[in-house]
């Protein structure tokens, strides 16, 4: 029994590992599929606009960072699981995930747009440019009324719990039939087979993917923004509490506001913005 | 052919490790399954009903609900079950377990599963006369079941246990979404990068089968061996 | 533990439970048939025949269910020829990919658990019915069928768990089946344990249930 407990003991301890000696090294999660905001390169580095920034930032906030990829589905449990410190991957500031993580100040706007394959009927769709949600009017509702009778009975794609979701089944455009995929990828995949007839995504997200295969993606409709959409992208904190680390994470947050504030001031988030997105769309 | 050379350009080498590591889980858990079932095959047999309760607890859920469900809750669940009990202890840092503990525990419990069942029918099936000679032989309980019934035990369970290892074996594709890098990953990020998910997915198809045959060669050689005698 | 999330994801987890049982009868319906048809193939004396009935099933049931899910979901839709054709109707469908994995993939093992009942039918059944004048073809579909349906009872039966269980890869090419409805609850509440008692308590129940019919019919039918 003796050498039986201890092989057990050695066993369970040999099965922890443990991580993430919080000090002055942060962890930032990101996806890792979702260019031009975060994507991975031919290596399999992470690469893209918000990894960059996460450099940019760390290096004002004089802290060591190490950015941890994760699927996307797993962000938020991951960040509460304590897996890394905080969120960059175009992730939207919205009512909903304020419930149970806070979030930055935005550093970048992330339009929402509807895209489809050219020569689909949907294209040249009369709604004005731009439809922000929250600020409303008679001019979005007429926008949402083209829309909800552009989308019916057609099917569309969009990532798993995004703000893109939310918004499709949120009844802004009356019922659609919508299909969730993992990653952003699987949904560029299948408008292009043909088996989406429109998708829902960043509309830069759209742009890179029609640059970087070639496919014939176009961009219809308005771009979105506001109300579902969320104001911008932030970075996802854990909630500040009163024990220990509970104080650490509401400094992070402090940190990361103040960093943004001098990258902003710099002209480095706009400049990395025009890098990725070709316009600048920093907030 | 060229997407599967070796080396920097061709997916060759990642999907050989992805193999690798295809075949290193799989023999985990199938160890980890019977670890479980040498626990959960005594309570199944034993002559106290609650403890067959427990016992048939274990293998009806694990058999009655999709793997899917069950890898989810380890992998959304796990770390949180495995922090809550730290924190007890007054252990408030995070714990990762890692990928490869993850996936090979999830698979194991559920191969332990089927596991249990195969050592209850094997031992169910050896004559009784033989539980009774061990007996009379005068030695103690541990040598009884570890020299003479277990041999035996092992012998008929064989047959069965190697469709546990198929089982074992293809269930570890499902594993893919807690990021270990097995064939399945390994050809979905490479399908994804060379956007010809046909081509790797049809490999991936081969590569299972590689491994099931060479299984099935291993195997039979070991019934071979086992039955010598008989 | 959270009882009202339980509560509350119940309805919407018997919803899509609905979806898990349309995908699961229509695959075996077309499965059995399937299964029959290549265990007939199995027994045939002609070698090329039966070898590619063999190699069917050895290609079906050596693979996960799903790498066939994602060769016909994803790998059938990259084949632009496949696109043109009127094929695409039903390839577009995520619907009728999962149900042509699920029903190729039960047809194989259906064929083994029907090959093997024939076999043991005791030849002296066969014998007895040919010495009474009665002919093969009658012999087959009057004698060795029921006997072969009655014989695999047990083995089917435990098919059809493994199929139901199958259902929930559906889930990966975006149906929205049980196990997609409780893995999107669960991500959105965060609550893995709360959502698997209920799933799971949902796929159990439905486990007994089949279980016991067809203990039932086991007894119904023997002799």
């Amino acid at each position: 029994m003796n050498i039986f407990k201890k092989t057990i003991l050695t066993v369970l301890a040999s099965l922890l590992v443990i991580g993430n000696v919080y000090a002055d090294t942060i962890k930032i999660g990101t996806e890792g599929a979702y260019p031009p905001w975060n994507s991975k390169d031919a290596s399999g580095n992470l690469i893209g606009f918000e990894v960059e920034l996460a450099q940019e930032l760390c290096a004002i906030m004089k802290a060591e960072c190490t950015i941890v990829e994760q699927d996307w589905d797993g962000m938020i449990p991951a960040l509460l699981m304590r897996k890394f410190d905080a969120i960059m991957a175009g992730m939207s500031i919205t009512a909903e995930r304020q419930k149970t993580i806070t979030f930055s100040q935005g550093y970048a706007d992330e339009v929402a747009s509807l895209a489809v394959m050219k020569g689909s009927s949907l294209e040249g769709m009369d709604t004005p440019e731009g439809v922000n949600l929250t600020l409303g009017g008679s001019s979005v509702k007429k926008a949402l009324k083209t829309i909800t009778g552009a989308l019916a009975g057609k099917t569309v794609c969009t990532q798993t719990g995004t703000i893109h979701q939310n918004f499709l089944e949120s009844g802004d455009v009356g019922s659609v039939n919508v299909r969730t995929y993992k990653t952003q990828d699987e949904v560029n995949l299948d408008l292009t087979s043909g088996r989406c007839d429109v998708a829902l995504a960043a509309a830069v997200a759209f742009t890179d993917y029609a640059d970087k295969s070639g496919k014939p993606v176009v961009l219809v409709g308005p771009t979105f923004s506001g109300g579902a959409f969320g104001n911008g992208v932030g970075v996802g904190i854990r909630q500040g509490g009163d024990d220990a680390i509970g104080k650490r994470d509401a400094k992070l947050l402090k940190d990361f506001n103040k960093a943004i504030d001098k990258a902003r001031k710099q002209g480095i988030i706009s400049k990395l913005a025009i890098k990725h997105f070709g316009f600048d769309a920093s907030m | 052919m060229e997407l599967l050379a070796f080396g920097k350009t061709g997916w060759g080498d990642e999907l050989f490790y992805a193999t690798l590591m295809t075949i290193a889980v799989s023999v985990t858990a199938m160890f980890i399954g019977f670890f479980f079932a040498l626990i959960f095959t005594p309570l199944k047999l034993s002559k106290y009903k609650s403890l067959n309760l427990i016992g048939n607890f274990y293998t009806t859920v694990i058999r009655g609900v999709p793997e899917l469900l069950v890898i989810y809750l380890f992998f959304f669940g796990g770390s949180g079950a495995i922090m809550y009990v730290a924190s007890i202890f007054g252990y408030f840092e995070y714990i990762e377990i890692n990928a490869f503990i993850t996936g090979s525990m999830a698979i194991g419990i559920i191969s332990g599963a089927y596991s249990t069942e195969v050592f209850r029918g094997a031992i169910q099936s050896i004559d009784k006369g033989q539980f009774e000679a061990a007996k009379v032989l005068g030695v103690s309980k541990f040598v009884q079941f570890y020299k003479i019934i277990l041999p035996q035990m092992l012998r008929l369970a064989i047959p069965n246990l190697s469709n546990v290892w198929q089982i074992t074996l293809k269930d570890t594709s499902l594993i893919s979404v807690t990021g270990l890098v097995e064939i399945m990953r390994q050809s979905y990020i490479a399908a994804g990068s060379t956007r010809d998910p046909l081509f790797f997915y049809s490999f991936a198809a081969v590569l299972y089968l590689l491994l099931t045959y060479l299984s099935m060669k291993l195997i039979n050689r070991l019934e071979a061996r086992y039955s010598r005698g008989y | 533990m959270d009882f009202e999330l339980m509560f509350t994801s119940f309805p919407k987890l018997l919803g899509a439970t609905i979806v898990t049982l349309k995908l699961l009868s229509v695959s075996l319906f077309f499965g059995l048939f399937i299964g029959l048809l290549f265990a007939i193939l199995r027994l045939n004396k002609n070698i090329f025949i039966n070898q590619f009935a063999y190699g069917y099933s050895y290609l079906f049931r050596g693979t996960p269910l799903l790498v066939q899910i994602f060769i016909i979901y994803f790998g059938l839709g990259q084949i632009e020829y496949l696109r043109s054709t009127f094929l695409w109707v039903i390839l577009k469908e995520p619907y009728w990919c999962a149900i042509i994995a699920f029903t190729l993939n039960t047809g194989a093992y259906t064929s083994e658990i029907l090959r093997s009942a024939f076999q043991t039918i005791k030849p002296g059944i066969i014998e007895a019915g040919k010495s009474l004048g009665i002919s093969s073809k009658i012999i087959f579909y009057k004698i060795q069928i029921p006997i072969a349906i009655r014989q695999s009872l047990p083995a089917y039966g435990n098919e059809i768990i493994l199929m139901m269980k199958g259902t929930s890869l559906a889930s990966t090419v975006t149906l929205m089946d049980l196990t997609g409805v409780a893995k999107y609850i669960i991500s959105t509440t965060f609550k893995p344990i709360e959502v698997f008692i209920v799933a799971g308590g949902i796929y159990l129940f439905m486990t007994f249930i089949i279980h016991n019919v067809i203990k039932y019919l086991e007894k119904k039918y023997s002799f």
